[in-house]
This record gives C-alpha cells, sequence and structure tokens, in this order.
C-alpha cells in the first residue's frame, strides 16, 4: 500500500531523517512511536509528499510518486487523507461545509455532496453540530470533525500525525474508537503517528520505533513485541517518564 | 438646518462629490483586481510559502516599495507622461484615475500580504494534503481564513484612497478636496472650507464603521 525505500531528508544541515525503509499493509492500524523531534511528523508527511524526500522513494499503490507528475500526486492526495494534531479546520466554514471541502475539491457534485457529508457526520457521531462553527465545539469534537473531513471522499489511507496528543484521556478514548471503528468498519488503513505508548498498543497492529531520524525496530503489537518496542524504546520511555518533551507540535 | 454656503454651491459640491467617487471607485477597483493578486503573489512567495521564490518576491516587493515611498504629488507629476500616453490626456478627472489605480494597486497589496498571515498555516497544510490546487487553495482556504483582515485592510486602503484624491486638483482631476482648496482656501470662504471637512470626516468616519462593522460579522473564529 505505502511504501518507503531508504528515504532521506535534510533541513540545512539537519539530518531529520535517516535512510528509513518501511512498509505498510492494506487495510492495518500502522504507528509510528518515538520522542519530540524523533522525524515522525517528516516521515508521515512523505507518505503523501508534503514533504518530498531528497534521497529515496515513495511508492502508493505501485506508484512511485518521484515519477509522476504533480497533477497526479494531488489526486493521490484525496485517497490519503489526513488527520493533524491542531486539527487544521477553517475557522470560518460551519462544521458541514468543513466536511464537504473535499468533495468540492474533487469536483462532486453539489446534489450529491449533502448525503455524502451528513454520512461522515453521522460516523463521528456530530450530525446534530453541522451548522456550529470549530471555534464552538470542544478539542475533541473538532478532531472528529477533522476525521470525518477526511473520510468524507473515501480515502484508503488516513494519515494521523498525533491526532490525540492535544485531548485528554477520555476524549483521547473517544477518538481512537472511532478510528478503531473507520479501520473495521470501512477497511481504510490507518497510519498513526505518536509519542504515547498507549495510543499506540490500543490501536496499532504493528509499530515502528524512531528516534533520531531512524527506525530502531519494528514489531507486532502483541505481548513479545511490545516487550520489544519498550526494550528498544528504552531510552526514549526513559525521556518520557524523567518528564522531558513529551509534548510534541 | 443645512448652512446656506453649502446650498449656494451645492451643484459644485455635488459635483465634486461625483469626482472622488469616480477617482476612488477606480482606486478601489484596482486594488481589488490588480493589488488583491499582487498581495497574494507576494504572500505565497514569501519564504516557507507554497509557491517559496526569492527573485520574484524581493523584485516584487521592490516595485511595490518604490511605488508606495514615493511622495504621491511627485509621483502624480512624475507619471504625467505615462498617464498621457495612457488616457490620451494628462488632465482631469479621467486622467486622474491613472496615478490613484497605481497607488491603489500598490497600497493593497501590501495590506493584502498582511493580511494573509492570518490564515493559520495548518489550514493551508490540510489544504495541500487534501490535493487542493493553487487556486482552491487560495479561494477556498486563504481568502477564506483571512476574509475580515482583507475588509479591515481594505477599509484603510479606502480611507488613504480619499486623502489621495485630495491632491488631484493638480492634474485637474477635481474632487471635494480640491473644490474645499479652490473655494475655501483661494476664495477665503473658509466657513466653507470647514464644512466641506466635515463632510470627508463624516465620510471617512462611515466608511471606518461599516468596514469594522462588516469584517466582525464575517469573523467566525
Ligand atoms: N521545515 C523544517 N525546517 C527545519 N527543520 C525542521 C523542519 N521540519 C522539521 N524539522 C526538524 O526536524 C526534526 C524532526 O521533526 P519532526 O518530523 O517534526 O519530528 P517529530 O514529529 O517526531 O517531533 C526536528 O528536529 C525539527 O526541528
Ligand atoms: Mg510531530
Amino acid at each position: 500500500m505505502i511504501t518507503l525505500h531508504n528515504v532521506s531528508k535534510q533541513f540545512e544541515s539537519f539530518e531529520a531523517i535517516k535512510d528509513v525503509s518501511l512498509s505498510i499493509k492494506s487495510g492495518e492500524i500502522y504507528g509510528i512511536i518515538g520522542a519530540s523531534g524523533a522525524g515522525k511528523s517528516t516521515l508521515i508527511r512523505m507518505m503523501n509528499y508534503i514533504e518530498r524526500p531528497d534521497e529515496g522513494s515513495v511508492v502508493i499503490d505501485g506508484e512511485a510518486l518521484d515519477q509522476v507528475k504533480h497533477k497526479r500526486i494531488r489526486h493521490i492526495r484525496q485517497s490519503l487523507a489526513m488527520v493533524f494534531q491542531g486539527y487544521n479546520l477553517v475557522g470560518n466554514k460551519t462544521v458541514y461545509d468543513n466536511v464537504a471541502v473535499p468533495l468540492e475539491l474533487s469536483k462532486v457534485p453539489k446534489r450529491d455532496r449533502a448525503e455524502r457529508v451528513l454520512e461522515s457526520l453521522r460516523f463521528v457521531g456530530l450530525e446534530t453540530l453541522k451548522n456550529q462553527y470549530p471555534g464552538q465545539l470542544s478539542g475533541g469534537q473538532k478532531q472528529r470533525v477533522a476525521i470525518a473531513r477526511a473520510l468524507v471522499n473515501n480515502p484508503s489511507v488516513l494519515l494521523c500525525d498525533e491526532p490525540t496528543s492535544s485531548l485528554d484521556p477520555n476524549t483521547t478514548a473517544e477518538v481512537l474508537d472511532v478510528l478503531k471503528r473507520i479501520n473495521e468498519r470501512l477497511g481504510v488503513t490507518i497510519v498513526i503517528v505518536s509519542h504515547e505508548m498507549e495510543v499506540i498498543k490500543s490501536l496499532c497492529q504493528r509499530v515502528t520505533v524512531m528516534a533520531d531520524g531512524q527506525v530502531y525496530d519494528t514489531v507486532e503489537n502483541n505481548p513479545t513485541g511490545v516487550q520489544h518496542m519498550e526494550h528498544s524504546a528504552a531510552g526514549f520511555v526513559e525521556r518520557l517518564r524523567s518528564g522531558g518533551d513529551a509534548n510534541d507540535s | 438646518m443645512i448652512p446656506d454656503v453649502l446650498i449656494e454651491y451645492q451643484s459644485e459640491i455635488w459635483v465634486s462629490i461625483g469626482e472622488t467617487f469616480i477617482m476612488v471607485g477606480f482606486a478601489i477597483l484596482a486594488a481589488l483586481l490588480v493589488g488583491l493578486p499582487i498581495g497574494t503573489f507576494l504572500f505565497l512567495c514569501r519564504k516557507g510559502q507554497l509557491l517559496e521564490n526569492q527573485i520574484a518576491f524581493s523584485s516584487l516587493n521592490l516595485i511595490v516599495n518604490l511605488i508606495r515611498s514615493f511622495p504621491f504629488l511627485l509621483l502624480v507629476i512624475f507619471m504625467i507622461p505615462f498617464t498621457r500616453f495612457v488616457m490620451g490626456t494628462a488632465i482631469g478627472t479621467a486622467a486622474a484615475t491613472v496615478p490613484m489605480m497605481i497607488i491603489a494597486s500598490a497600497h493593497y497589496s501590501r495590506l493584502v500580504e498582511q493580511s494573509l498571515l492570518d490564515a493559520p498555516k495548518g489550514v493551508l497544510e490540510a489544504a495541500v494534503s487534501m490535493g487542493a490546487s493553487i487556486k482552491d487553495i487560495i479561494f477556498k482556504f486563504l481568502y477564506v481564513e483571512a476574509r475580515s483582515a482583507l475588509v479591515l485592510s481594505m477599509t484603510t486602503s479606502t480611507i488613504s484612497f480619499i486623502s489621495y484624491s485630495t491632491i488631484m486638483g493638480v492634474v485637474g482631476g477635481g474632487g471635494i478636496g480640491d473644490f474645499a482648496i479652490r473655494y475655501g482656501y483661494q476664495q477665503f470662504r473658509t466657513d466653507l472650507m470647514i464644512y466641506v471637512i466635515i463632510i470627508i470626516l463624516v465620510f471617512v468616519q462611515f466608511i471606518q464603521y461599516a468596514g469594522i462593522t462588516l469584517a466582525r460579522k464575517i469573523d467566525k473564529r
């Protein structure tokens, strides 16, 4: 589904991603965990080519993104929807209009939009808030609107960059539950980046541990795998426990 | 209620107000049709923005700065050959719209560039992630998020345009400012000048109020 072949990325002289390869299978929930600054955001943004690797290639469903035209990349992005830590909703559009945006972009006729927007909002349980503006919603509600917006174009993949990192534990559970249902009921592949072990453990089938722009390890989310992950991520977990910069941006 | 002197000169005053409307109206038109795209392009060419382009940014930025830092009266005089080339004459209200449109484009473009910073970066990133084209990003995200700031900027610009228009008498552009100078000052009708200034002040206050009210109304964030 998504394959990264030896991708690297530099910002000025700083190597943010160093020769990373990984492969995400269709239908799975794939986690990427690592401390703040490990390069997780840069990596997930490479998957829809918002960030271009300096070296290596990104392959989506057999298509190498460095081989296709920009227009094609824009088209591919419509099926790799993204969810952000900061929600990134358009503050001057209602919930309904926010969710309708991807349909506008992909030129779905206006008369077909309403049903899909409402269906998407129903899926995240926010149909009743359709006429509100994002500024009137709680963080958890905003993130669910963002998820509804991501879903509305029937994407095959959801790329989630720290989707719950601004939320309290209860709301986090709600959002994770929505993501799980999306995967189970709609068969959408999910890639989720987080620095929170709990989030990854409760959701993912496979997990990649990142540190300093590199892949440390990729494990299955089962007791042996988790043990392995916690061991290999010891340094990073250590930093979290000692109250280091657990927050990400 | 209405002072006699205003009634005495009312036909001249109406003509002058009409001339001001023409000059300011065309300035607003140029601000929207030229200033807005230039300001948007300037913004997008900035470092870290979607069309990041140092050369395009610097050259356009230089032109805008040059026009804006030119003392306006001198710009009008300096532009006379150009105005004559474009309009066939450099004298009159129609000719006066030419320098007005030039300064208006430069003035508003700078304010647009600043206003667009009001659109959160994350929203633009979301737009890119949805596969939006540049055109869609501009019209469906950038302008939507920055619309209040754009309206406020237009309010500020319009008030400046009124101020600029008051000197257009030097090229026979007329207008309410020119009326105040010719009748009020040169013919020692100080009362007339004061009434005309009051008319301008009321007008500017109204524009300011309308702009702020509209900007507030469309801001849902
Ligand atoms: N556009 C950029 N310019 C310069 N440095 C960047 C940029 N984006 C990310 N970085 C740097 O790359 C490193 C990895 O960033 P990021 O991928 O955001 O990490 P994470 O999401 O794991 O916290 C950080 O040190 C960050 O400062
Ligand atoms: Mg990050």
